[in-house]
């Protein structure tokens, strides 16, 4: 047999990342044409830098087999838990992100931000640790290492006090265990202190939820033990609640000021039309004054005047909302979707559960990206500041999205239908 | 993971419809946001734009060493115009000069504000009078872009006579914007110049708030929003040594007639209690803007007010260094305090060609060390720098902090000026231009290539005061910083002190200053020769620095009086200036002969 690539390049997922990033590089351009010029004129020769060297590193990652993947997500795993802890004593704010420490500086040069290839690594470590069983987990106990393979990183990137990048771990978390197979009553369950949390604040709402939750618990119960047992899991989830739900006043008490008048802006961004809610007033603003065709590429007035906070990072689909309108919005989010498919497929149609796992969490991390930061340029969600993949300005990110591009090129040519199938 | 084909299957199905649901709500907000509230956002867009109106922040207050103000903010007004555009702008400004007087000055700046920060209100009037307020309130309705503010101006209670440490304070200017130290700094703020309010600018700077208001697409203001994004924040005070009574006090001595400058320090812990430069200038002049008129009075003065005679003036310091050339003999073991020089007083030293003055033309006759430091005798000291030798005194001056700044805490302190190496004597006259002999008779009585401010001097006698260690003087309540500059033993420096006792008793150069109330006074009188400033004729700076009580000192004072003529002039103020502090009243003895 003649030699031949070992690798076939599933051209649809990357047309579709590569059309996406240089409309971000457009965007970001723009986003650097105010009226007054900033340093933000000049970011956009540093995102089609690292577009370079994100491809670069995609082709390269796409040379390592799913094996040797596979192999070294434990010793990278743990090197990316060193390197958290290591920014959690010495890590350094940037750009609009001043008050986290989620930089890696040596010797006064920022290197970049090691969470966002965390995200990697931990879909990497999950999908090892997931992958390796014949079933999907059914109950709590089968659960606990997948847990804190989440959890350490997270508690770290918390300490960073990046917040939004932290919600993205969860994200993963629940898209991998959705994708292995986990009952949709257990993921029910397991998001249910979560939502206890949020619905703490106020007693009928908790109450109703709690309800329902008994419930789900009884149900869970019969199905998974035939009710032969203790109800330990059920007890877990109950308490879980209880405690969530009690602590969820103390701990509003316990949030800095700007995350409390985030959130409660987020509620109604009108009682504070100046401070906290300024962002999100002038973001929709900008987003609702685009139309069908919006103001025009580059001419957004909202974002020349200065109106539009962090313009080129995480509102930077402010901007494609108010320069291209409802037209350029459609395509962006047909493109977005497109990729999601894409994922999916090629998820499906993986060699190995290892393999399939890696793709759906890696999809899961672009997708509450996605999600997260739209949402919040319309106020559909809170502002949690984490970007927006192939848009928002920043080379560790960029990186990061086309090294998981490179891999999911690897697990389609791998997959079904890739010429490497059934090759190791 | 269940790897069944049909359950992986089934859950691509639900993620694939998942992910195509919410796509399609995001698409529905963006539809709803940019179709059917289009009309809503894009009247917003164009008519409700929040501009922002920055608040300026108090200045920290300073006070003096008892908590008396010497510099505090004061309601003042300004007015400013939030402008869309460099025509709108000098329409709004054209419409203006109708109803309120405004120079083509105050026109030009505003436009040139405009130019550096277009987005910020352009200020017109930094401190407007309360009259032109009145006027433009009553207009509001013709001005609708324009913004008045109430805020703290910076005010000095005793303007002239605390300006020579505490500076003024004026708006940053394009140059200071570019400076590392500004990087925060947005054009129209306030910074320090000068003085103290520039030494801790960043102490006493405080933090901008900011408040929004509403404006239409022409930059008009629609709405004044009450509430606030962000208040001010008043900076931290600032304890100053200064004592201002003792200030005030050395201002009225200078009246307005006298040109120089004093320090007042405590010589132990190098708290600088008064320090004053005249003629002085009226800091609140500054305030808001200098008047053109006001400012080229200053420059045009002769006498030059802005120039700080304390800190950046050097002058020889005459017979006030002969102490500086006792020491380096005693330290040297050249002489003890009862040597006599070979030579007695006639009057005149003959040296190399020519014969050197003695400042008394009949003589001192043969003087003992201590006797020669309270006379004066020019011909002692000559003779006793020949016998150091010029490069002992030269490394000794250096050793003594001759060369060196004083580094107190205010910014544009000069550096004295004394030969720090032989080879500077070639650098200025040339190799053949000296000789040895001459420059170190001319150093031993404090002339020739020597010339000191009046605060390092007074640093040079806190040594003298204490036990040879110069303490560095200090406006800003502080850790004391000593260093030893001498090695002399107890019983010389006080043998030393005996001698300046002396000065200013009965018989000495100085005898009118002496104090009653028991407090001994110890210092020496100093009359150096100089070309005045501006006609370029010969005159006499006057000198005196000295301290007392002598047992335990409390205060070092150095005064300094240009073509003040003789040194006991000085030495009168300064005993005022130590009496005042000390609250005892100097007695005028018998006025002595001779000129130093």
């Amino acid at each position: 047999m003649r030699f031949r690539s070992a690798v076939t390049i599933d051209w649809p997922l990357v047309a579709c990342a590569l059309v996406l990033s240089l409309y971000g590089v457009a965007i970001v351009f723009s986003a650097g044409q105010t009226d007054i010029p900033t340093y933000v004129a000049r970011v956009w020769k540093m995102q089609l830098l690292w577009l370079a060297i994100g491809v670069t590193g995609a082709w390269m990652i796409s040379r390592a087999s799913m094996r040797m993947l596979e192999w070294i997500a434990i010793p990278l795993y743990l090197g990316t838990i060193l390197v958290l802890l290591y920014l959690l004593f010495f890590g350094g704010g940037a750009g609009t992100a001043q008050g986290t420490k989620s930089w890696l500086v040596v010797g006064g040069v920022k290197l970049g931000q090691p969470s966002e290839l965390a995200k990697i690594t931990v879909v990497l470590m999950l999908g090892k640790l997931l992958g390796g069983k014949k079933d999907a987990p059914k109950t709590l106990g089968e659960l606990w290492r997948p847990a804190l393979v989440v959890f350490v990183p997270w508690l770290l990137i918390i300490g960073q006090r990046d917040l939004g990048t932290a919600t993205v771990f969860i994200g993963i978390f629940f898209a991998m265990l959705f994708w292995s197979g986990l009952s949709w009553r257990m993921l029910v369950l397991l998001a249910s202190p979560i939502v206890s949390l949020i619905l703490g604040g106020v007693t009928q709402l908790w109450g109703s939820w709690f309800l329902l939750l008994l419930a789900l618990v009884i149900w869970q119960n019969t199905q998974t033990y035939r009710s032969k047992r203790f109800p330990w899991e059920g007890v877990a989830f109950v308490t879980a609640n209880v405690v969530t739900g009690v602590m969820a006043p103390l701990l509003w008490e316990r949030l800095r000021p700007y995350q409390q008048a985030r959130l409660r802006t987020f509620l109604d961004p009108s009682i504070d039309p100046r401070r906290a809610g300024y962002h999100v007033i002038q973001s929709q603003v900008a987003i609702g004054s685009g139309g069908w065709f919006g103001k025009g590429y580059t001419e957004g007035t909202q974002k020349r005047l200065a109106f539009l906070p962090a313009q080129h990072t995480d509102f930077v689909f402010s901007v494609v909302g108010e320069e291209l309108g409802f037209l350029g919005v459609t395509l962006a989010l047909a493109l977005f979707l497109t990729l999601f498919l894409r994922v999916i497929r090629i998820a499906e149609r993986a060699s190995d559960s290892f393999s399939s796992l890696v793709a759906f969490g890696l999809l899961g991390s672009w997708f509450v990206h996605v999600v997260v930061n739209i949402g919040m340029t319309l106020n559909l969600l809170p502002i949690t500041g984490i970007p927006l993949p192939f848009f928002s300005y920043g080379g560790s990110f960029m990186l990061a999205s086309w090294l998981a591009i490179g891999i999911l090129v690897r697990i389609a040519s791998e997959g079904r239908g890739g010429r490497a199938f059934g090759r190791v | 993971m269940s790897w069944l084909p049909n359950d992986v299957a089934r859950r691509a199905r639900l993620a694939a419809n998942g992910a195509t649901a919410l796509v399609l709500f995001l698409l529905i907000a963006f539809f709803r946001a940019q179709i059917m509230r289009h009309e809503q956002f894009v009247l917003a867009s164009e008519t409700n734009r929040l501009r922002e109106v920055p608040i300026p922040a108090p200045r920290g207050t300073i006070y003096d060493r008892t908590g008396k103000v010497i510099a505090e903010n004061v309601v003042g007004y300004t007015v400013s115009v939030l402008a869309q555009s460099e025509d709108s702008l000098r329409s709004t400004l054209r419409r203006l000069a109708n109803k309120v007087p405004l120079s083509q000055t105050q026109f030009d700046r505003a436009v040139q504000r405009f130019r550096r920060a277009p987005s910020r209100p352009t200020l017109i009037f930094g401190d407007a009078a309360f009259r032109v307020v009145s006027v433009l309130e009553e207009h509001r309705v013709d001005f609708p872009s324009l913004i008045i503010q109430s805020g703290p101006k910076r005010f000095y209670p005793h303007g002239p006579a605390v300006a020579p440490f505490v500076g003024y304070t004026g708006e940053i200017n394009e140059d200071e914007l570019a400076l590392p130290q500004y990087a925060t700094y947005r054009a129209g703020q306030i910074i320090g110049r000068g003085g103290l309010e520039k030494e801790y600018e960043a102490l006493l700077h405080g933090r901008e708030g900011s408040r929004f208001v509403e404006v239409d697409a022409r930059g008009r203001v629609v709405r004044e929003e009450g509430a606030q994004e962000r208040l001010p924040a008043q900076a931290d005070s600032l304890m100053t040594n200064i004592d201002l009574d003792l200030q005030l006090f050395v201002a009225r001595q200078f009246g307005d007639s006298l040109v120089g400058g004093a320090v007042a320090m405590d010589p132990n812990t190098g708290a600088v209690l008064s320090l004053f430069s005249a003629p002085s200038y009226d800091p609140n002049e500054f305030i808001g803007g200098v008047s053109f008129a006001y400012y080229d009075s200053l420059l045009t003065n002769p006498a030059r007010p802005l120039y700080n005679k304390a800190l950046q003036g050097r002058y020889p310091p005459g017979s006030t260094w002969k102490l500086a050339t006792a020491i380096l003999g005693l330290q040297e073991d050249v002489i003890t305090p009862e040597s006599r020089m070979p030579q007695q007083c006639d009057g005149f030293y003959y040296y190399g060609d020519r014969a050197w003055k003695c400042w008394e033309k009949a003589g001192h006759g043969s003087l003992t060390l201590t006797g020669a430091i309270a006379k004066s005798c020019d011909v002692y000291f000559y003779q006793l720098g020949l016998k150091l030798g010029l490069s002992r005194l030269v490394a000794g001056g250096v050793q003594l902090g001759f060369t060196k700044k004083t580094e107190i805490d205010l910014p544009d302190e000069n550096e004295s000026l004394y030969p720090d190496r032989m080879s500077y004597f070639d650098e200025r006259y040339g190799a053949r231009g000296w000789t040895s002999g001459s420059e170190a008779l001319n150093i031993s009585i404090g002339q020739g290539a020597n010339a000191q401010t009046i605060l390092n001097m007074a640093r040079f006698y806190t040594a003298l005061a204490t036990d040879g260690s110069a303490a560095k003087p200090e406006i800003v309540q502080r850790r004391p910083e000593r260093r030893k500059i001498m090695n002399l033993r107890p019983e010389q420096l006080a043998d030393l002190r005996k001698a300046m006792i002396g000065v200013v008793s009965v018989g000495g150069t100085a005898a009118s200053a002496a104090l009653s109330g028991g407090v001994t006074l110890a210092g020496k009188t100093g009359t150096a020769q100089t070309r005045s400033i501006g006609s370029g004729k010969e005159c006499d700076h006057a000198w005196f620095v000295g301290f007392a009580p002598v047992e335990a000192p409390r205060i070092v004072v150095s005064v300094m009086l240009e073509c003040g003529g003789h040194g006991y002039l000085a030495a009168r103020i300064a005993s005022a200036i130590i009496g005042k502090y000390l609250g005892v009243t100097p007695i005028s003895l018998i006025q002595t002969e001779g000129n130093d």
